[in-house]
């Protein structure tokens, strides 16, 4: 999947999607977002009206209920000024989901240009900002999981590039990276079994890495690993990258 | 609690068949993606190339049909058209009556599973045996393929040794020399006593009217080379425009599938042996099967036509890896057979319309497609249209009401601060199908609906 050709980020307006997830479980991973766009000098909006990206829909096969929830998305982030989410998984819903099932729909051209200037937070920083290294200190052994919506798109690379300039910081490499944790939104319910060997042969790798900490970019993939790892009672530190940069800038947790 | 058919059969899948599917595929991968990105900078920009050339096939396949059969009519080759599995069995059928065979020997190829022609032959008092060693075995065991490269991908070393043991092969001995060495004894003489050999093609070039065997054991060589007739069946899509596009397939194909930097064998079949030729069948025939691929065609999903049969995306598939190829209660398994299999049912589409379900969409599978074929996203096509036709779906939760309230800001807001109940209710009593699914293996963070609203307003105050 290539990343489709993007608006250029034009002032420092942004406006954040802050995600389902982030707005029901993961409230910190969207408080971590704000302080580390403020921390670039981005003034930061958040439309009180936005809701979920549509994703759960699409990739469930009900494509018209989709389309309803991402009408609502395009309608709730109007304007020019670039679209940041904390997600591989909703961003690529914006830029590269919607506009398949928009394909035969009048409106493809609201949802194409959501699309362009919709960006995951890593590659917003790094991409879209130029801003390749991060301050500040952070004493800990991570182990980056990648984000698979992302695929063939910027992310795993700018979120590895700015992780790994925070001082302190060792990236352990482990086996299999490149292998889905088995999450999949509907999937994990759809096939709990599969879903569920699919995470623990990620933990295996991570625990055989023996990271301080388990970082990606999506807590959906976060969400269902450490779930898994509480249930089997051992488990393990996890966090979203924007927490890392924010809590190497030694700000509040 | 339901889930979905292929998970079921992975929750009851033997250890030995686990182990050796996982395995087996991995090594797969691992050794592909070494040699693809040894020999090459940008593998990518060669599947990227090869993907175009074969869609360019796919879309003008009514011009390429005809053009491909002249050229092979006047190369000699006689050429069948079959639309179904049934009147593609009854061209090899009738082409091996009218010279009185017996005795067929067959190289791999997966349009012949897909048309059951072994059935169909024995019913109509002809032998026809299976030369290429994996299939040799499945034949042995009366099993079918899990994987459309390495069709005994599931088994271990003991228990073909055990296969051979109880067909007669020698005692039990699970050194893979030796059971090669046994295999290769037995099928030696078959060769010999044969009236006429059965291969595939990988490609057939347009420009030229070639066709390409490509094996690893040589065993088409010898079904080519003891036999007085060759007959090819082949899908309608495996059409290459010009000789000089074997350059790039034959590259990506061996690395592909097998991780080889060409595959052993590599038979290019220009026609019916020479006057002045020692060897080679007198008579060639092939036969273009349908079978369901105009009906892929039609639809919006006709990329996955590209394909050229690697298994690059089985191996490399988390799902496939946990489930095996007979999960897939089809032909061709994995990430290319969940889009392949259900449309080439036609209007049967909704009895496998449960397999494009069975992903994580990881995208594993389109970035090692040596034709670059968006798997993913023919996969999400084919689940719209199973909603669309109405088809169940077991596990997956319905969405209405989840849209209803991501359409409307007051519902969201009103249901992020009512699902704090989640926080204070035993889950085993809410009568959420999804939510039960996710807490057989996993536990459920605490709802925070909201919080990150409110500190958002504290902190802008």
């Amino acid at each position: 999947m290539a990343r489709p050709g993007r608006a250029p980020v034009v002032g420092k307006r942004v406006q954040l999607m802050a995600t389902c997830l982030c707005d029901a479980f993961h409230d910190d991973v969207a408080a971590a977002t704000v302080e580390v766009l403020e921390h670039l000098g981005c003034e930061v909006s958040f439309p009180e009206g936005q809701t979920c990206c549509g994703q759960p829909a699409f990739n469930g096969g009900d494509w018209p209920a989709s389309r309803r929830v991402v009408r609502h998305a395009v309608r709730t982030f109007p304007g020019a000024d670039p679209v940041v989410v904390p997600s591989g998984s909703c961003a690529a819903m914006m830029f590269h989901g919607a506009v398949l099932e928009f394909e035969h729909e009048d409106d493809l051209g609201d949802v194409e240009s959501l699309g362009r200037r919709t960006w995951e937070l890593g590659d917003f920083i790094v991409n879209g900002l130029g801003v390749t290294t991060w301050p500040g200190r952070l004493d800990a052994a991570v182990a980056l999981h990648r984000s698979c919506h992302t695929r063939g798109t910027g992310s795993s690379d700018a979120v590895a590039l700015l992780v790994g300039s925070i001082e302190g910081v060792r990236l352990v490499p482990f086996g299999e990276g490149e292998q889905c944790c088995g999450f999949g939104g509907t999937f994990s319910v759809g096939f709990p079994h599969i879903s569920a060997a699919m995470g623990d042969l990620k933990l295996d790798h991570v625990r055989a890495a023996a990271p301080d900490i388990l970082v990606s970019g999506d807590m959906g993939c976060l969400m269902h690993l450490g779930g898994l790892a509480a249930r089997e009672g051992a488990p393990m530190r996890m966090l979203h990258f924007a927490q890392v940069l924010r809590d190497a800038l030694g700000a509040p947790a | 609690m339901r889930t979905q058919p292929i998970d079921q059969v992975a929750a009851h899948l033997g250890a030995e068949t686990r182990a050796a599917t996982y395995e087996g595929s991995k090594i797969g991968h691992e050794k592909r993606t070494r040699l693809l990105f040894d020999h090459y900078a940008d593998p990518d920009r060669l599947r990227a190339l090869a993907g175009e050339i074969k869609q360019h096939v796919v879309e003008n396949l009514d011009t390429y049909l005809p053009a491909v059969e002249a050229r092979l009519s006047a190369n000699g080759i006689r050429v069948h058209w079959a639309s179904t599995a049934a009147s593609a069995c009854e061209a090899v059928h009738s082409i091996l009556k009218a010279r009185g065979a017996t005795r067929l020997v067959k190289a791999k190829t997966m349009v012949s599973e897909e048309i059951e022609l072994e059935s169909f032959l024995r019913e109509r008092g002809i032998e026809s045996l299976e030369t290429d060693l994996g299939e040799f075995i499945v034949q042995l065991d009366h099993d079918h393929p899990s994987h459309i490269i390495k069709p005994i991908l599931h088994k271990n070393r003991r228990q073909i040794a055990e296969t051979f043991e109880k067909n007669g092969l020698g005692a039990f001995n699970d050194e893979p020399g030796v059971i090669t060495a046994r295999a290769r004894q037995f099928l030696r003489h078959k060769y010999l006593e044969a009236d006429a050999g059965l291969t595939g093609a990988n490609f057939v070039v347009a420009e030229s009217g070639r066709l390409v065997v490509v094996t690893n054991e040589g065993n088409s060589r010898f079904c080519l080379a003891a036999t007085r007739c060759h007959i090819a069946l082949v899908g309608i899509e495996k059409i290459l425009p010009k000789d000089r596009d074997l350059a790039l397939f034959l590259n990506l194909l061996a690395r592909s599938a097998t991780a080889q930097q060409l595959t052993v064998y590599n038979e290019f079949i220009l026609g019916p042996r020479a006057a002045g030729q020692p060897d080679g069948p007198d008579e060639v025939h092939v036969v273009f099967v349908d079978n369901g691929r105009t009906d892929v065609l039609a639809s919006d999903c006709r990329d996955i036509l590209r394909c050229i049969r690697c298994g690059a995306c089985l191996n490399v598939c988390p799902v496939y890896r946990q489930a095996g190829g007979h999960a897939y209660r089809s032909v061709y398994p994995g990430p290319v057979g969940a889009v392949l299999s259900p449309l080439m049912l036609g209007k049967r589409f909704p009895e496998k319309a449960d397999l494009p379900k069975a992903s994580s969409l990881c995208g594993a599978c389109n970035e090692v497609c040596p034709v670059d074929i968006p798997i993913p996203d023919l996969l999400l096509r084919l689940r719209d249209k199973a909603h669309a036709e109405g088809v169940p779906s077991p596990g997956t939760p319905p969405m209405g009401a989840w849209a209803l309230l991501a359409t409307q800001p007051a519902a969201w807001r009103a249901a992020l601060a009512g699902g704090h109940l989640l926080n204070h209710l035993p889950t085993r009593l809410i009568p959420v199908p999804a939510l039960r699914a996710w807490e057989s293996k996993r536990e459920l963070p605490p709802w925070r609906g909201g919080e990150f609203r409110k500190w958002l307003k504290m902190r802008r105050k």
